[in-house]
């Protein structure tokens, strides 16, 4: 494994310091100055953050079943073009990752693309199916490193009770995809003025809601802990914030559309904004700016979720959910929340990787001497202009093609190798 | 003239441009009921494709291609067959193969025009999709109230339904507001969809209110589904709050134009009094139908090109 230095960078973990930073054997040796010493490989880091890789806690990998719309090896090289060195993949593959053989043939096919570290999210219940639970704590001992049903709630109350508290017994995490599918029905977008413009079915904030008011319940009563995934309404906040206040051992992410994007993207009949939950309205993204800045919302997550042109280049109403996320996340948060004052960069060194590691039960990663070598270069100065043809997700269905965005990830070192 | 290759709704369009096509209507419709055959489109072909039943709309756009001169295509695909069946872009390139010059689209999912429109050569007219919009029975509505009333502007509508689910409604409001009339939308809010105000319209759930000083009152169908779907408990229930009935028209708005797209459910949305009286302009609007069509075909692939 060759070494690297990299020179003069701003170095940005909790705190920001300047200096260069001296890898060697997959791990941080030195920080600060390293002028005296040589490496193989030498990266100028001037004016640019170097930063902790990101962790994605929430995204889609479709393999095995929907290779055509994502591989592990394609979906991680794009996640180290998005400055990613670790990512959790969602379970609701076909068939699902709901036994020990099969997280293991997850983690498996990470370790082969070589990208980034891949760690399997495994099913709560059995065939997803939201009756009985799946063999929790085998699949955990297989290297699952959270639980979820995602794509579709617990629907029953019930069965998530008996998962937030066998979960507690082991300390597992319990990602929730919160909707009450009996009020969401066929819903395809947010339900609201712009819904009705379209002539298109909408889905109430009242759907999320519901799920997180139970899943909030739940654990409280159940001295239990829970993690609301894709948060995306005002409400869906201030519950989760009220919560807190309690002492409720409820986290819970968003993801950059979130906080980037409105429901306006759907009058073009634009299927890459068909996303859930779906956009909302301004209101909504104010909210959830707000809970970046107040801490109510612990991680950015991308649920980057790919799918082919043929599934999206389609009716809306049949064309299928979700937008691919990780080669845009970070320079989202950098137009969006960044640019605007909204955060500083360490905070989304906390949203972003910090966060998510410990959630996750991941090493923590800190630009400092003994640390793994999981490191994202950014650079804040670079505008571009997203191009969903130049990805290297197998998935083009992207809602910002087009944008243009301010920062870029210039290299992404995975264990002390770059990557990207 | 209509500088676009389709016609996709109205939400989109210019006051101007729902002018031109009103007055083009004049001559079409001088031809229709004078029985006289035009050669607008003759050498044209014209295709219906409808994913969704309708024997009214498909005749009068058939029976609108027909005394232009163009020849007709009938293509009816089952909605149950969308989800495994050809894709509608692999049909729509199919009619272009064809030669079509105009292909007329029916679908239960809206923005599928749009969709159609983006993928062809051939010019669309969107005959309702979804909940979105249904622009020709828009500009038939208008044509028939322009008809009677000589003029749009200052004109208070009542449109009183299934609002929720209607895009008949919808391009209504779109269309009316843009031409200066009055739009009031009256439903329970079950059957009123969020944030319907901002398509320029006023919300009232009293019918009796909003009817005073009405000129014309538009009935929407109620289709049986949404009782079963918890929308309102019973037909008779509905009819009880919100059909228009001799009472209430006679009582209140006694000159006012009473209008439904059709088919009526007799003694639900409206009266049969109501339905066969003088005030009823309910089969005008079917022959206006003819000639609104005739003239959307002719300003996007006929002669005046």
């Amino acid at each position: 494994m060759s070494s690297i230095l990299i020179r003069n960078g701003i170095l940005t973990d909790t705190t920001v310091t300047h200096g260069d930073v001296f890898i060697d054997g997959g791990k941080i040796v030195k920080t600060g100055d390293c002028s005296g010493i040589t490496a193989d490989k030498v990266i100028d880091a001037s004016g640019k953050y170097v930063m902790p890789g990101l962790v994605d806690m929430h995204c889609h990998l479709r393999e095995p079943g929907f290779e055509h719309k994502e591989t592990i090896e394609s979906g991680s090289l794009s996640a180290v073009r998005g400055g990613f060195t670790s990512i959790a993949c969602m379970p609701n593959t076909n068939p699902v990752i709901d036994n020990p053989a099969l997280v293991r043939y997850v983690t498996m096919r990470g370790a082969e693309a070589g990208y980034a570290h891949v760690y399997p999210i495994a099913c709560i219940t059995k065939g997803m199916k939201g009756e009985e639970l799946a063999e929790l704590c085998r699949m955990k001992d297989a290297g699952a490193v959270a639980f979820s049903d995602d794509g579709r709630p617990v629907s029953d109350s019930g069965v998530m009770r008996n998962a937030l508290e066998y979960a507690k017994t082991f300390n597992l995490l319990i990602i929730d995809h919160t909707e009450d599918k009996s009020v969401s029905g066929d819903g395809v977008v947010n339900e609201g003025a712009n819904a009705t413009i379209a002539g298109l079915k909408g889905i109430s904030r009242a759907a999320e809601e519901i799920g997180i008011a139970r899943d909030i319940v739940l654990a409280e009563t159940l001295g239990a802990r829970v993690h609301i995934a894709h948060v995306s309404t005002a409400g869906g906040v201030e519950l989760i914030r009220e919560a807190k206040s309690r002492n409720v051992k409820v986290t819970c992410e968003t993801c950059p559309h979130y906080f980037c994007a409105t429901d306006e993207e759907i009058l073009s009949y634009n299927t890459n904004a068909k996303i859930n939950p779906p956009l909302r309205e301004q209101s909504d993204v104010e909210a959830v700016i707000d809970g970046i800045k107040d801490g109510t919302i612990d991680v950015i997550a991308t649920d980057h979720a790919p799918h082919s042109a043929g599934e999206k280049n389609r009716e809306f109403d049949l064309a299928p959910f979700g937008t691919v996320g990780f080669e845009t996340a970070l320079s989202l948060a950098y137009t969006n929340l960044i640019e605007s004052g909204d955060a500083e960069m360490t905070d989304i060194v906390r949203l972003m990787s910090h966060n998510p590691s410990k959630l996750l039960g991941l090493p923590t990663v800190w630009i400092k001497a003994g640390a793994k070598a999981d490191i994202v270069i950014f650079d804040p100065e670079q505008s571009w202009t997203v191009n969903a043809a130049n990805l290297a997700s197998k998935g083009k269905n992207c809602l910002y093609d087009g944008w243009m965005l301010k920062g870029k990830v210039v290299h992404t070192i995975v264990s002390g190798e770059i990557k990207y | 003239m209509l500088r676009k290759k389709d016609l996709l709704g109205l939400k989109d369009m210019t006051a101007e441009e729902i002018c031109d096509i009103l007055d083009h209507t004049d001559g079409m419709k001088a031809a229709f009921v004078g029985g006289k055959q035009l050669e607008n489109l003759r050498g044209k072909c014209v295709a219906t494709l409808f994913y969704e039943n309708s024997t009214r709309t498909r005749n009068s756009f058939e029976t609108a291609a027909r005394l232009l001169g163009a020849r007709t295509m009938s293509i009816s695909v089952s909605t149950s067959s969308v989800q495994k069946g050809e894709t509608l872009i692999d049909t729509g390139r199919t009619l272009d193969a064809l030669g079509t010059d105009l292909v007329v689209i029916r679908h239960s999912m809206a923005g599928t025009p749009n969709l159609l429109a983006a993928n062809v050569k051939a010019s669309v007219v969107n005959a309702g999709d979804g909940m979105n919009e249904h622009p020709t029975q828009s500009l038939l509505d208008l044509y028939t109230m322009k008809e009677k009333f000589g003029t749009l502007k200052g004109l208070k509508v009542v449109i009183v339904g299934d609002v929720k689910h209607s895009r008949v409604a919808r391009s209504n409001i779109w269309a009316l507001g843009k031409m200066g009339a009055e739009t009031i939308v009256v439903a329970p809010y079950t059957l009123l969809p969020s944030g319907i105000e901002e398509l320029g319209c006023e919300v009232n759930t009293d019918l009796e209110e909003a009817l005073i000083g009405a000129n014309v009152v538009m009935g929407l169908r109620i289709q049986l589904e949404r009782q079963k779907a918890g929308l309102f408990p019973s037909l008779g229930e509905y009819s009880d709050e919100f059909g228009i009935n001799a009472d209430r028209l006679y009582g209140i708005c006694e000159n006012a134009l009473v209008m439904h797209p059709g088919p009526i459910n007799r003694g639900v949305e409206i009266t049969s009094e109501v339905a066969d009286s003088g005030n009823s302009a309910i089969c005008e609007q079917v022959t206006n139908g003819v000639a609104v069509r005739m003239a959307v075909m002719d300003m996007l692939v006929g002669g005046l090109q």
